[in-house]
């Protein structure tokens, strides 16, 4: 047999017989195993999640969920087609064995497998504090059983609730709770809410927005301790500026951690970050070499984007999980030259204060932001963000028609400012400086060093730095 | 039945609405939420408004629930 036909024998002969694992069972984890079926996968499947629930969406939980219309037993993810997997619902990944090829489970089994897919997302971080986040009251949100939870103490109700952050999913739960009319009290240690996404001028607009909703927002203060009843109930938190303020329920709302503990040994290149993985979603092992049977995606992936000059980027974002679970899945029963790139345009979107927020791009990617359209004031427009006279980001409010046309000009490297859609424009059209903040440097991520001397030996190793 | 909306192709058009008032609503001028899980009988009505939507935004499972299960 020639080469090339020995090749496409042995591609064949993987998507009949071949045994592939998806850790993971969630968005990604279930869209791409949908997706290896329909590329005509017909080998063994098994999808490990640590949930003991089958795959379920999470954008609703901190919606329709918290507001109390649907149950949280009610975001099962509809299923595309049949998947024929074995499903290992309840037990967490615990390890991977890259030289034995086999995945360990908490219960002691390994599966092996010939091809893997990491799609383990990310974890609420929790408040920091272990004995005032195992206070009655305090919750976090990412998981059905958590919006269960927080759905039922805010339907009690609730005295005053405090959310701890203003990224999207504190936003939002802010905006539940005015929309069931609960007193609610965000505090956010940095400027404005969702300034770490949008940046500080799009910051003070939806501090505003908040503000006119009756939320009682406070800015540049910290949340030092919270304060427990004797039976053990939130009852109080204390703030840096030395106030106080009553409250029985408590949402950290604090960013994510990514589920990547499970491969500490895998000599992979994970981390803090995620695990690293080309544009195809294959991984990269601690040397930065990409290797053949590891794919990545999802929340956890962490892939170079051509349109942000090859920068890592992890986008912890809806679309991003359903793209490139299918380019993962497309790649690991294809090979060179038919393997695909997942080259999304990022974008995802929050409902907050009755108000449709969007974006397309990666607006912390921007220095400038300009205003192309509608009125700040009615909390209707569209404006662009850039960086070095280039379009790089979008954002809009209630204008999410016009996304399109902005995610093109992204897409093609259009100017900055951008022209003008032609339409309802705003009479100043000023760039003005974003004002994102410092990307913070966390401290507890592992040193890399090289090991071996002879050039054949060298080697990356993770080092764990002492806390 | 289990349905999604991916709300970065919603544009906020609201045919879902007009057809499937029960299971889609507008908070505000363009903001979605939609019940995830609709009643078997309003299956129809659901899919119309799928189809109806200009994007193509509402994915619907197309497996009945049993073959839906975790064990398929
Ligand atoms: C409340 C909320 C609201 C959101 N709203 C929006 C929105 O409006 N717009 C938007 O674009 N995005 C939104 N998102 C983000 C979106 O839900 C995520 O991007 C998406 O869920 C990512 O899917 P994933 O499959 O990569 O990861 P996840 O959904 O995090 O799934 C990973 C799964 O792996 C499991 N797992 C982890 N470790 C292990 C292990 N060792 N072994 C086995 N299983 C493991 C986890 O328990 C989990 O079930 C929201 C997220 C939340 C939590
Ligand atoms: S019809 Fe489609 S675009 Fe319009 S609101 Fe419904 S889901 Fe969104």
């Amino acid at each position: 047999m020639t080469v090339p036909a020995t090749v496409a024998e042995l591609v064949r002969e993987f998507r009949a017989n071949g045994r592939i694992v998806i850790v993971g069972a969630s968005l990604a984890g279930l869209r791409a195993a949908e997706a290896l079926r329909e590329e005509g996968f017909t080998g063994s499947l098994t999808i490990i999640g640590d949930e003991p629930y089958e795959p379920y969406d999470r954008p609703p939980l901190s919606k329709q969920v918290l507001k109390g219309w649907v149950s949280a037993d009610h975001t099962k993810l509809p299923r595309l087609r049949e998947v024929n997997a074995q499903w290992r619902l309840g037990v967490a990944a615990t390890g991977l064995d890259r030289a034995a090829k086999q995945v360990r489970l908490a219960d002691g089994e390994q599966i092996p497998y010939d091809r893997l897919l990491i799609a383990t997302g990310t974890r609420a971080r929790q408040w920091p504090n272990p004995d005032e986040a195992a206070l009655d009251g305090v919750y976090t949100l990412r998981s059905r059983d958590d919006a269960a939870q927080l759905q039922k103490a805010l339907a009690a109700p609730p005295s005053r609730v405090m959310v701890i952050g203003a990224g999207f999913i504190g936003s939002e739960v802010a905006s539940v709770c005015r929309e069931l009319d609960l007193p609610v009290t965000v505090v956010e240690r940095g400027s404005a809410p969702l300034v770490g996404a949008l940046g500080g001028v799009i910051g003070e607009i939806a501090a505003e927005m908040q503000r006119d909703h009756g939320v009682d927002l406070r800015c540049g203060l910290g949340v030092s301790s919270l304060e427990g009843d004797s039976g053990g109930h939130v009852r109080r938190a204390h703030l840096s500026d030395g106030t106080t303020i009553d409250a029985d329920v408590v949402v950290a709302s604090l960013g994510s951690i990514r589920n990547v503990e499970w491969l500490e040994d895998a000599g992979l290149a994970s981390g803090f970050w995620g695990v690293g993985c080309d544009a195809g979603g294959r991984a990269f092992d601690v040397n930065g070499v990409i290797t053949d049977s590891i794919y990545v995606a999802g929340d956890v992936a962490r892939a170079p984007h051509v349109l942000y000059e090859y920068q890592f980027l992890a986008m912890e974002h809806w679309d991003n999980a359903v793209l490139g679970a299918e380019v993962a899945a497309h790649n690991m029963v294809n090979l060179e030259p038919h393997y695909r790139p997942h080259l999304l345009l990022p974008g995802f979107w929050s409902g907050q204060f009755g108000v449709n927020i969007k974006s397309v791009g990666v607006p912390p990617f921007g220095d400038e932001i300009v205003f192309t359209q509608g009125s700040v004031k009615e909390r209707h427009f569209a404006a662009a963000y850039g960086r070095r006279g280039r379009i790089v980001a979008a954002v809009t409010f209630d204008h999410g028609k016009w996304l399109e046309y902005y995610g093109k000009l992204i897409e093609h490297s259009g100017p900055f400012p951008p022209p003008p859609p032609g339409w309802d424009q705003p009479p100043d059209m000023k760039p003005i400086p974003a004002e994102f903040p410092q990307p913070g440097v966390p401290t507890a991520i592992p040193d890399v060093v090289l090991t071996g001397h002879d050039p054949s030996e060298r080697r990356a190793e993770f080092r764990s730095r002492p806390r | 039945m289990r349905i999604a909306v991916d709300l970065n192709r919603c544009q906020g058009y609201a045919q879902c609405v007009y057809l499937a008032h029960e299971d889609f609503r507008l908070t505000g001028q363009e903001a979605l939420t939609y019940e995830p899980n609709p009643d078997d009988e309003r299956r129809l009505q659901v899919e119309r408004a799928a189809a109806a939507c200009p994007v193509q935004a509402i994915v619907i499972d197309r497996l009945d629930g049993a073959e839906g299960s975790a064990t398929s």
